[in-house]
């Protein structure tokens, strides 16, 4: 329980440590370490296939790792015992397909989670989804279905959706993907508010110039290591021939 | 050739028709209802994973696809009677029909909910809802929506096939008929009659669940699609 109570008023939010992920035989995550501080923006950034997605997800426990730690929120996620929907709570996760609720209006999408989970009352959770809304630019489109909305539009709504929970991380997963540069853009400056506003993020892209505007740190995966790490200057500056040529090859 | 039709006699026991087709449109709005909630559960299980649950679920949806309705029908008949039970013959009849019409939704259903695309209750997963609040509120109306056609024809023939509830004497429509004709001695008149009251009787169905369909997915009816 104290320890619980350290590490949640202290400074690191996400920390992976040491932790091997295999489907059958291939082998995707071979000994990842890396850490997030509070309000910390981190960008993984690699080529396809190198685990990036596979990171993500075991942060939020949609994959169990095969050895290793991962420490969230103060909650040992590696431990069969995890309270899975308290670290739920506490983690916003955003996938590429927004994934909206497609029979609910938009802001049945967002209230669903803080009424059910939380038992906030049906008006709070109305405000609430006002306000987040708001936030993500799109409070006139609030009685909209999710199809009467564009991509972008729907994935600030997802996130928007996220942020009603209150999460103390957003996990972000390749989110601009799907979207054409214009929208894409709509969806950066919402994550870049997030940032501005303290949020602790974890993203997951391909903008290489929109990694280096944001990212506090970068984190390069390869073959499922992590193989180089530091401050978004590496992205100008890359110390690996392997993070050189990721770099100059464009993706 | 010449067809001699006379429905002078038979129309003057309209309300014998008028009270058949009700106790049919009864026996269809029973097993529906009761039917649903079989195949909501049915699928549930088969979809569980748990060893118990998913055998009982597939053991019972082959056990009632492979037999006739009309055996079904007198195995509850009779199983009841043998266990010294009596019940009137439309309680049998509603049973009888519920159970059978329940293995087909349970497959229904469970098609519905595999149609559900997994990333979808990963989204409701990863916003802490709980298993069953992400059946209820992100997988049952969306499933249901997708087979909601297949639902309403599987519904619409139970009605029809309730006629051969008329074996054990629930006094349904094919029932009143069939005393109608023994009486009259027009038969071919008297079936000419009940088709159409059938027919009246699907139609009037098929109007019920496109209702309940702009009720229950609103959506369609705000987008201007309803099934
Ligand atoms: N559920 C799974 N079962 C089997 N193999 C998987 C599974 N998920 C991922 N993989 C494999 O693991 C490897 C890493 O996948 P991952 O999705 O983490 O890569 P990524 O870095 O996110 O790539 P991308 O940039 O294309 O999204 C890939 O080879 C992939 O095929
Ligand atoms: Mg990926």
């Amino acid at each position: 329980m104290s320890d619980i109570a350290n590490v949640a008023t202290g400074a690191t939010v996400v920390a992976l440590t040491n932790v091997h992920k295999s489907f059958g035989p291939l082998k995707v995550l071979d000994g990842v370490t890396f850490d997030v501080a509070r309000g910390d923006v981190l960008c993984i950034i690699g080529r396809s296939g190198s685990g990036k997605s596979t990171a993500l997800r075991c942060i939020d426990r949609f994959e169990t790792i095969d050895s290793g730690e991962i420490v969230v929120c103060g909650r040992k996620v590696h431990d069969p015992a995890l309270d899975l929907r308290a670290l739920r709570q506490d983690v916003g996760i955003v996938f590429q397909s927004y994934n909206l609720f497609p029979h609910l209006t938009i802001e049945e999408n967002i209230t669903l989670a803080p009424t059910c989970v939380k038992g906030t009352s049906k008006a709070e959770a109305r405000e609430q989804a006002r306000a987040a809304l708001a936030q993500v630019g799109l409070s006139d489109k609030i009685q909209h279905y999710p199809e009467q909305l564009s991509g972008g539009q729907q994935q600030r709504a997802a996130i928007a959706r996220s942020l009603a929970m209150r999460p103390k991380v957003m996990l972000f997963d390749e989110v601009t993907s799907a979207l054409d540069p214009e929208l894409t853009g709509e969806v950066l400056k919402v994550i870049e508010g997030l940032a501005a506003d303290g949020m602790t993020m974890v993203m997951v892209t391909h903008e290489m110039g929109f990694a280096r505007s944001i990212a506090d740190r970068v984190v390069f995966m390869h073959r499922g290591k992590v193989h180089e790490h530091g401050t978004a200057a590496v992205l100008t500056t890359p110390t690996t021939p392997e993070l050189a040529q990721f770099l100059g090859t464009g993706l | 050739m010449k067809i001699n039709l006379d429905f002078g006699a038979i129309l003057e026991r309209w309300p014998s028709f008028v009270s058949g087709a009700i106790m049919t449109l009864e026996l269809a709005v029973i097993a529906t209802v009761l039917g649903t909630a079989i195949g909501v559960l049915g699928a549930i299980a088969r979809r569980s994973g748990h060893p118990v649950a998913t055998r009982v679920a597939a053991f019972y949806v082959e056990s009632i696809r492979n037999t006739p309705l009309l055996v079904q029908i007198f195995l509850v008949y009779f199983g009841l009677a043998s266990l010294g039970v009596k019940f009137p013959a439309f309680t049998v009849a509603a049973a009888a029909l519920t159970i059978n019409v329940g293995a087909y939704t349970t497959e229904i259903i469970r098609a519905g909910f595999d149609a559900i695309p997994k990333a979808q209750i990963e989204a409701a997963e990863g916003l802490a809802l709980s298993k069953p609040q992400i059946y209820w509120h992100v997988v049952m109306l969306p499933a249901i929506e997708k087979v909601y056609p297949a639902l309403t024809s599987q519904f619409v023939l139970l009605m029809l096939a309730s006629s051969v509830t008329s074996q054990i004497s629930a006094e349904e429509l094919t029932a009143v008929a069939n005393y109608i004709q023994s009486d009259t001695y027009r038969a071919f008149e008297t079936y000419i009659l009940v088709a159409i009251a059938y027919v009246a009787l699907s139609l009037v169905m098929r109007a019920g669940f496109y209702g309940l369909g702009l009720v229950m997915f609103p959506r369609r009816r705000r987008l201007g699609t309803p099934l």
